[in-house]
């Protein structure tokens, strides 16, 4: 059975002349990790802050966790977890210090919280330096001590905007071990992030927003799928064969081929990826051309995001 | 596997108790911060320290308050008055302390958690009160180390450092809202342009009566002078005060004063507190 555990319908938030919400629904499940994905400036913090309770919203409604934040914003409270986008840990006190103290913010009893802060700082790499005042931590280190205050509770919900941003490759994996463990034992994760391979890796649902409004909700896969078929790519060694290439690749499109002069690239979509793969190969052999690459190359990401972007901001100019 | 705060149950007494508890922590994180920033602590006591060698030893043999000529018991009408701007300009501390906690995004953690709120206000309040009741009383070791005594009794004595006590915790609702109305920590720093005339502008270092007539005004009627006159008054020192109704009741009005402070400053920052979410 799956329940609805964040929901929010028809959005809306103004700032004097902004529309930063306009009309915004999201809705995730339980145990599922959720994606927003958009420009700067798109809307995803301030919906991140609605249903935090931070932020009064002027339409629309929400629930989260089965509380209407409006109305409930303390049972709400209860049961949510936030990393905001900006690093809020106090630098003054100790990485222990801080998960202490938050901890008893939730009320956890003293011993309860210690254990907690332990446990936190093993999972966020931290136990080196769970003793030294945040002062003196890194970018990231900070990144982490926030990160794990967040998770004090293994919240039913948790929201963390950009939770990525700034951290180094391993940094990245401890988060995303820990988001994906949080979700396995039925946290629903609500993550804003400008990183399409974390988005691809970490969420199953993506919800992409631009100018405060839905443009797609979708899967990862089914965001790639939205992009069409596997492109078929030729990479000249000589600039002088691109011609002879395009004809080559041309026979086996399906599709326009297109002539990427500064790449010194040809490419077209193909159907059948392998079978059009092994017959171009073959056709490069035969005419006894050297070429510096051949492959496949599948729509990324960033390619479905910078598409959908794309096509609003030339709606937008319209 | 998810963990639930522990509700309070909806009674006032279980509601009580968790808010003294937020209340409790958060003053314990605030003496975490003093113990483990001595060094701020001594800063922000360098302040009233310079200014009393500067005034008692540079400007104050200079200055006739009690007419019977410059730099008489100077010392005797000084101290109190240092007593009493320590006091007021610590308002910009509290204000310095709450736009960093905001500006640093810990006024927002805490307001996405299910405690009192409240508890960084009221918890500010309470550290900030203690905290200036050490300020004071390291001062008042230096104040008996440069030869200033009080000459009142015991209770009086302490009647004065309580009245002290009373502004500070005014001025403290003043910073809270000012903290949460100025952008970030670099314009609360600015707030000294406020705090120095509301400290100087007053008895502290001259009675009102030497300034030209609508500046001695003014200051005869600034809330620091009446407290400053008051401790005077407590600590058997110099007064030199004027006709004024604050000057001849200022006993009185050191103590009214405040609560008018708190009156119109304490809605104001619960009401900027609430409107964080605008
Ligand atoms: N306090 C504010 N006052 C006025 N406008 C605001 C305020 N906060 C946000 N906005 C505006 O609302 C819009 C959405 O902002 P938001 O912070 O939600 O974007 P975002 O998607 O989180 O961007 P980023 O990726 O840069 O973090 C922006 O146009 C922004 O300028
Ligand atoms: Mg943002």
């Amino acid at each position: 059975m799956t329940t609805t555990t964040v929901e929010a319908v028809n959005l809306g938030k103004r700032y004097k002349d902004t529309a930063a919400l306009d009309g915004f629904d999201i809705s995730a499940q339980a145990g599922t990790v959720l994606g927003l994905l958009g420009p700067n400036g798109a809307g995803k913090t301030t919906t991140v802050r609605i249903l935090t309770t931070l932020l009064r919203f002027d339409t629309g409604s929400a629930t989260v966790a089965g509380f209407d934040i409006a109305r409930d914003a303390r049972q709400v409270r209860r049961r949510i977890g936030l990393t905001g986008q900006q690093t809020a840990v106090d630098e003054v006190l100790t990485a222990r210090q801080n998960l202490v103290l938050f901890g008893r913010l939730f009320r956890l009893t003293k011993a309860r919280a210690r254990e907690r802060a332990d446990q936190l700082l093993d999972q966020f790499g931290l136990r080196d330096a769970a003793d030294r005042q945040a002062k003196g931590f890194s970018g990231g280190m900070k990144r982490r001590l926030d990160l794990a205050a967040s998770m004090i509770l293994a919240p039913q919900v948790l929201f963390l905007d950009e939770p990525t941003t700034g951290l180094d490759p391993s940094g990245r994996r401890e988060v995303w071990d820990a988001v994906s463990g949080l979700a396995a034992d039925g946290t629903t994760v609500v993550l804003t992030t400008h990183y399409l391979d974390e988005a691809d890796r970490l969420c199953d649902r993506i919800a992409v927003i631009d100018h405060g409004r839905n443009l797609v909700d979708d899967t990862p896969a089914g965001l790639k799928r939205r992009m069409g078929a596997d492109r078929l790519e030729i990479v000249a060694a000589d600039p002088a064969d691109l011609a002879v290439l395009h004809g080559i690749v041309a026979a086996v499109a399906d599709g326009e081929t297109a002539t990427d002069e500064g790449a010194s690239s040809v490419s077209a979509p193909v159907k059948e990826p392998v079978a059009a793969l092994t017959a171009a190969a073959t056709a490069v052999r035969d005419q006894g051309l050297t070429v510096a690459d051949i492959g496949l190359r599948r729509p990324t990401l960033d390619e479905a995001f910078l598409e959908l972007i794309g096509t609003t901001q030339k709606e937008g100019q319209q | 596997m998810n963990t639930l705060a522990p509700l309070p149950d909806e009674t006032l007494a279980g509601r009580l108790k968790w808010t003294l508890h937020d209340y409790r922590t958060i003053v314990g994180q605030e003496f975490t911060h003093l113990w483990r920033q001595p060094v701020n602590f001594l800063w922000a006591l360098g302040f009233p320290i310079v200014m009393v060698l500067l005034f008692v030893y540079v400007f104050g043999s200079a200055m006739d308050v009690t007419g019977e000529g410059a730099g008489v018991d100077y010392v005797a009408y000084a101290m109190p008055g240092m007593f009493a701007m320590t006091m007021a300009f610590g308002f910009t501390n509290t204000a310095w302390a709450v736009a960093e906690a905001k500006e640093k995004g810990f006024v927002d953690r805490v307001r996405s958690m299910p405690m009192a709120s409240s508890a960084v206000v009221v918890g500010r309040n309470i550290a900030d009160t203690i905290h200036a009741a050490i300020d004071l009383f390291v001062l008042f070791l230096i104040a008996l180390a440069i030869g200033w005594r009080s000459d009142g009794t015991f209770w009086e004595t302490l009647g004065a450092f309580a009245i002290l006590l009373w502004l500070r915790f005014a001025l403290i609702w003043v910073g809270v809202w000012l903290g949460l109305m100025v952008k970030g920590v670099e314009q609360a720093g600015n707030l000294f342009a406020i705090a120095f005339p509301f400290g100087m502008v007053s008895s502290v270092f001259t009675p009102p009566e030497l300034m030209p007539g609508w500046l001695g005004a003014i200051a005869a009627w600034n809330p620091v002078s009446a407290t400053a006159t008051a401790i005077r008054e407590l600590f058997g020192n110099p007064v030199a005060a004027g006709n004024s109704w604050p000057e001849q009741h200022a006993l009185m009005a050191a103590l009214i004063w405040p609560v008018i402070i708190t009156a119109i400053f304490l809605p104001l920052a619960v009401r900027r507190f609430r409107n964080l979410g605008r």
